[in-house]
């Protein structure tokens, strides 16, 4: 009854843990592009695909003590850091939610910063359109961050670096 | 004279009960009103269950898109033409895409998407740039004008300012569901005065600013919406009916897929069951055909099917209690275990459910939520976000009130007859918590 909670508790603990908030909310985004069963709906926002439903996920799970969030004040903005606790191992052992290879999805993400999978969530966000428009289509919602060629071009390597990973 | 300028010989007006009137002159949004995806909506409530609780909530996605597109069009053409900050180029995209905003929207919209994993926006969008008579009439105005309006409603469109005139925390959206649902549910929330809201609204390069004179009506709107979140929107029996018509869609759905043989055959889900629907199948279904099945299936031989969908018909809804999932998550697992030797199958008849909203919030560069801030627009022209100046608003910033239940039915497990000492046991684990 609560495998959405499990998933994202499971997620989190293969992780490790995930810093940031934006960096958690595209991690999950692009493992369900790439076919993992997260159920949390996603609309383009600020910065990218965001789901309200995945960022009241975390917050119940932080409110159950089954995550938890470390703040740290960054100056101009804070950090969140986000953890299993034991209480949240204990749930995850009532409830049966093994994806496989889902752990080596999350290392690949958990090791990119926050802006690079900013450039390839959106970019996969728009993947219905052909590869010069997904670029362009970048650039129109994402004019202020300036990505550079190179760094479109090694998000598309990630892309099929990641894809390749989760269907061996 | 071009399509996109071509104006009606008269106006026409629409009698709406919460803005007046609605006003027409431009020929495109006559025709797109007119096209059959926009009237179906018609026949589709725009708050699905609710008419359950509240009985006059039986307004349609209809009224609720026409109002959106009315109070757009006030904002551009009364208070936004002439201004420099305004590309009055862009004006018939953003009318366009306030009256299809919700286009894609399905019959029941959150149970129907969440059975078969739909996304209403990927249908809005879907309708935009399929073959339909709304792509027609659109690329009438240019070629690229049906993937124009896709991308304001997705919020992917360069100019800003637009998307925020229909998506933003202050937007037409919000501005015409909270007086509409108020007016038509019969709650006293819900209202704001609108009239002062528009009257200074001011637009600039990213969003619509709100000039400081304004900041008390933009304090009545957001306790207005907070309001309506708790006592319409999420009302526990209204979720009931929710509840109840998802499970009685999941339960249609997983007999399909048994290959049980239904008395009244499901000819219009049939391809929802398995996912092999087009665009046709989704513009097919409305609220209607779903009902139609629901009352037909009140007579099928499956007990599960029948019962849920006379559970809805004849609102015979589910009892709840709050419920801790942080304090009683072990408990379920002990309740699906008894409902199951019970002979009631928990997948059907014990169901969590949790509401949340949190009524305003504004980002900070490089971390936190994804909202862009409500701006006041201060006398000496400087922008200040809105909880800098308004102890009200900064009360509730950024503070999320999220709440949970246990759904189940009472009356199975108080009737007497077999098992009816286990039932006993059910209930005291249920009521011994918070009975409401």
């Amino acid at each position: 009854m609560l495998e959405e909670h499990a998933k994202i508790v499971q997620f989190i603990t293969l992780a490790g843990e995930v810093t940031g908030r934006k960096k958690l909310q595209k991690m999950v985004y692009i493992a369900k592009k790439m076919n993992f069963p997260f159920q949390e709906k996603y609309q383009f926002h600020i910065y990218g695909p965001y789901s309200e439903e995945l960022t009241l996920r975390i917050e119940e799970l932080c409110n159950m003590a089954f995550l938890s969030e470390k703040m740290e004040d960054k100056g101009s903005y804070v950090q969140y850091t986000y953890a299993c606790t034991d209480e949240g191992q204990q749930f995850l052992s009532t409830i049966d939610s093994n994806y496989p290879r889902l752990d080596q999805c999350i290392n690949r993400l958990n090791d990119k910063s926050s802006r690079f999978l900013e450039m390839v969530s959106t970019l996969l966000y728009f993947d219905t359109l052909g590869r010069e428009a997904q670029i362009e289509k970048l650039h129109v919602v994402k004019g202020k961050l300036n990505f550079s060629d190179k760094e479109v071009e090694d998000a598309f390597i990630f892309i099929e670096e990641l894809q390749s990973c989760v269907t061996v | 004279m071009s399509y996109a300028t071509q104006k009606l010989a008269e106006e026409k007006v629409f009698k709406d009960p919460v803005h007046r009137y609605i006003h027409v002159r431009d020929q495109v949004i006559w025709d797109l009103i007119g096209a059959r995806e926009f009237q179906r909506l018609r026949r589709i409530k725009q708050l699905g269950t609710t008419y359950l609780v509240f009985h006059g909530a039986e307004h349609s996605r209809f009224n609720h898109s026409l109002g959106v597109y009315e109070v757009v069009r006030r904002i551009i053409d009364d208070i936004f033409k002439g201004r420099p900050e305004w590309d009055e180029s862009e004006r018939l995209l953003v009318l366009c895409a306030a009256l299809l905003h919700d286009l894609g929207h399905g019959p029941f919209s959150h149970a129907f998407e969440h059975v078969f994993d739909l996304d209403h926006e990927k249908y809005t969008q879907a309708i935009l740039l399929g073959e339909t008579e709304v792509n027609a009439i659109l690329k009438r105005v240019d070629p690229e004008f049906p993937q124009h309006v896709s991308d304001v409603i997705a919020k992917t469109y360069g100019n800003k300012l637009a998307v925020s005139l229909i998506s933003s925390q202050i937007d037409a959206d919000r501005m015409d569901y909270l007086q509409r649902d108020a007016y038509f549910t019969g709650v006293s929330y819900g209202h704001f005065d609108m009239e002062r809201i528009l009257r200074v609204m001011r637009p600039r390069e990213d969003q619509v600013v709100i000039k400081k004179s304004g900041m008390h009506a933009v304090e009545d709107y957001i306790m207005s919406r907070y309001q309506m979140y708790w006592q319409v929107y999420f009302h526990p029996v209204s979720r009931s009916a929710e509840v109840i018509l998802t499970k009685a869609l999941h339960r249609a759905k997983e007999l399909s897929s048994t290959g049980y043989q239904f008395t009244y055959e499901p000819r219009h889900f049939k391809k929802f069951f398995d996912s092999t629907f087009s665009l046709a199948d989704y513009l097919a279904l409305d609220e209607g055909i779903v009902m139609t099945y629901f009352q037909e299936w009140v007579h099928e031989k499956d007990e599960i099917l029948a019962d849920l969908c006379d559970r809805f018909v004849n609102r015979r809804l589910f009892q709840y209690i709050e419920f801790d999932p942080a304090k009683d998550y072990r408990k379920l697992t002990e309740l699906e275990q008894l409902f199951k030797k019970a002979g009631i199958n928990p997948k059907y008849y014990l169901v969590f459910d949790s509401s949340s909203d949190l009524p305003y919030d504004f980002y900070r560069p490089g971390e936190e939520g994804e909202r862009v801030p409500i701006h006041l627009l201060m006398p000496n022209n400087e922008l200040s976000e809105l909880s800098r100046s308004s102890d009200i608003v900064e009360a509730i910033t950024g503070k999320r009130r999220t709440n949970h239940k246990l759904y189940f039915p009472e009356d199975l497990l108080t009737q007497d007859g077999k098992k009816k000492m286990l039932k006993k046991q059910i209930m005291a684990l249920l009521i011994g918590k918070s009975k409401t």
